[in-house]
């Protein structure tokens, strides 16, 4: 390499050309694009190939992998207290229903979780105006998120069960917990992350204090803010479920996780797993399609977010 | 250049700056931008401040447009202070996201103009005029994030020039573009200019860019940002750029801010800019 360093390279002078444009798409001297090969003439690899591409099809097809695996696991065990099959799952969730049993606990449970959502969205809301329109509202936040935000809201149920006895303000409460923290934590530094320029802009056209938060915080924050939304509501789903478990019904009334308990109580293991199952769609459903929906309609159809 | 109508005879300038020194708290204390600028802006100029990095030039717009107050001094719009930012005077800025990814090209447009109380119908229409105006009628309904550089430069223009405001002020609009929608860009900017004149303070640090865009140049010398010169570059156009009157003004406003001459040089000049300006 050395040696190369001493070397004078001297590129020759090539003749210069010019191409006239033609009409688009027509190549303008005998350019390469016919005969190259595995462009056009697969004929059947070309759907497989596309098939391949759709990501829905790769993970439906595992599922029913890891579906086979589990019935052959269960038939292998042949114990329907420890390990009921897929199918007998299935059945009991489809017969649970049919019948009505499932959806009641199910109602319960989201009737429970919007409100205890609803309170805690609330209190974020709140936290945050506070914190971005005084410095002490700042410095509150930033405590009570550093404090609050480690605890699991499920630690906070014994303390809520003292103050506000078995019933629905427990696990309103211990709802709250779940959401507030992490969407104002969110909120706010979405607020924070605003560019300049954009608040300048604002400030430009004469929008007041009120109106500069309307127009032009919220919706710049609106990724963070909605990812902050995303994280409460997993959340809460995952505090609700725990907290139905330790004390199950509310004046009588039980959730998804009473269901389960309850089930386990009455060693009905199928439909302990059914309860689970149902656990899950609820979870996806809401996490990956009213979220993903909401997202598609806003900030990725602004670019701001991929 | 006679474009006008009718000529008017302007007894007083629209923006008038007297002695105005701006601070700004940085880390290490407080770093002095501007010291002691003075300057007017008549009805109808393209006014520039040029001057290297450091020079204070963009907040010295940015008091202009009431972000930042000044220390010392006074800046007047036609005869009333500057207070807090306002409508009268909107800014046009470098970065690309001023205009807000959540509105379509229409609707930043209309943005400015709804929050200053035009009803929708004359805002929509007005928008719409505007973006003709900017070449960008076929993209009324696109978001900024679809569009290149130059187009969002563009839409922050007719965003500015829909407001009619008093005076457009202009923070190195077309810094962040390639050469060649650059050069476009100052093209389009004069024929909105020739075609409807507006006041236009405009803040660059390419001395060709200041000929050719401006009518009057206010040179700033950096650490702090002081007077250096005001020097006329009302007789350049975007096709004088290669004339030999051209360079010899873009080598006299480059050893007015490097100082080719030194101190001896630095002292003769600054007399001769003012002497301009009486």
């Amino acid at each position: 390499m050395s040696a190369n360093l001493n070397v004078k390279w001297d590129p020759p002078v090539r003749p210069e050309y010019e191409v006239p444009l033609t009409a688009a798409g027509v190549p303008a001297a005998g350019a390469p694009a016919a005969g190259v090969p595995g462009v056009g003439d697969d004929g059947l690899v070309a759907p497989l190939r596309r098939l391949a591409q759709a990501g829905w099809l790769r993970k439906g097809f595992l599922l029913l992998v890891i579906a086979a695996l589990w019935e052959t696991l269960a038939r292998w065990t042949d114990n329907d207290l420890l390990l009921p099959g897929f199918v007998q799952t299935a059945k009991a969730l489809i017969e649970g229903t049919v019948s009505g049993e499932l959806p009641r606990y199910v109602g319960v449970s989201l009737s429970v979780l919007l409100q205890g959502y609803l309170a805690g969205v609330l209190g974020a809301f709140l936290l945050t105006t506070l914190a971005i329109s005084t410095r002490i509202g700042r410095d509150l936040l930033e405590t009570l998120t550093a404090m609050f935000n480690p605890l699991p809201a499920i630690a906070l149920l014994p303390l809520a069960l003292l103050w506000f006895g078995l019933g629905k303000g427990s696990l309103i409460f211990v709802l709250m917990h779940s959401v507030t923290w992490p969407l104002a934590l969110n909120t706010y530094a979405g607020f924070r992350s605003v560019p300049e320029t954009l608040r300048m802009a604002g400030r430009n056209y004469g929008l007041g204090k009120v109106r500069l938060v309307t127009q032009i915080l919220v919706p710049a924050a609106l990724p963070a803010i909605l990812s902050g939304l995303k994280i409460g509501w997993a959340f809460a789903w995952r505090t609700l479920i725990a907290a139905e478990l330790v004390f199950g019904t509310t004046s009588g009334k039980g959730g998804l996780g009473w269901y389960i308990f309850q089930s386990r109580n009455e060693l009905f293991t199928d439909r302990v797993f059914a309860g689970l199952a149902a656990v899950i769609l609820i979870g996806l459903l809401f996490e990956n399609i009213v979220f993903q929906q909401v997202e598609r309609l806003t900030v990725r159809r602004w670019g701001m977010q991929r | 250049m006679n474009v006008l109508p009718f000529q008017v005879v302007q007894n007083e300038p629209l923006l008038r700056a007297r002695g105005v020194t701006i601070d700004y708290a940085s880390e290490r204390g407080t770093v002095r931008a501007t010291h002691d600028v003075s300057f007017d802006v008549w009805r109808g100029d393209r006014f520039v401040l040029l001057g290297p990095s450091g020079c204070g030039k963009s907040t010295l717009l940015k008091a202009v447009g009431g972000f930042v107050a000044p220390r010392a001094g006074s800046l007047q719009l036609d005869g009333k202070p500057i207070l807090k930012p306002g409508p009268d005077r909107i800014v046009v800025f470098q970065e690309f996201d001023q205009l807000p990814p959540w509105k379509t090209v229409k609707q930043n447009v209309m943005f400015p103009l709804l929050a200053g109380g035009t009803p929708k119908r004359e805002a929509e229409a007005r928008a719409l005029v505007w973006l003709g105006k900017v070449g960008l009628a076929p993209f009324a309904d696109a978001y900024p994030h679809t569009l290149s550089g130059g187009m969002k430069a563009r839409v922050a223009i007719a965003r500015a020039l829909a407001m009619q405001p008093e005076i457009l002020l202009m923070d190195e609009p077309f810094a962040a573009l390639d050469a060649l929608t650059r050069r476009r860009m100052q093209e389009e900017l004069q024929a909105l200019w020739e075609e409807n004149p507006f006041t236009m303070l405009f803040v660059t640090h390419s001395i060709e860019e200041a000929l050719v865009v401006g009518n009057r140049i206010l040179l700033l010398s950096p650490h702090p940002g002081r007077v250096r010169a005001e020097i006329n570059s009302h007789q350049f156009g975007l096709h004088s750029a290669g004339g030999a009157e051209f360079k010899a003004t873009a080598s006299r406003i480059h050893n007015l801010l490097f100082g080719a001459g030194g101190a001896a040089h630095v002292d003769e000049a600054v007399p001769a800019g003012r002497a301009v300006q009486s």
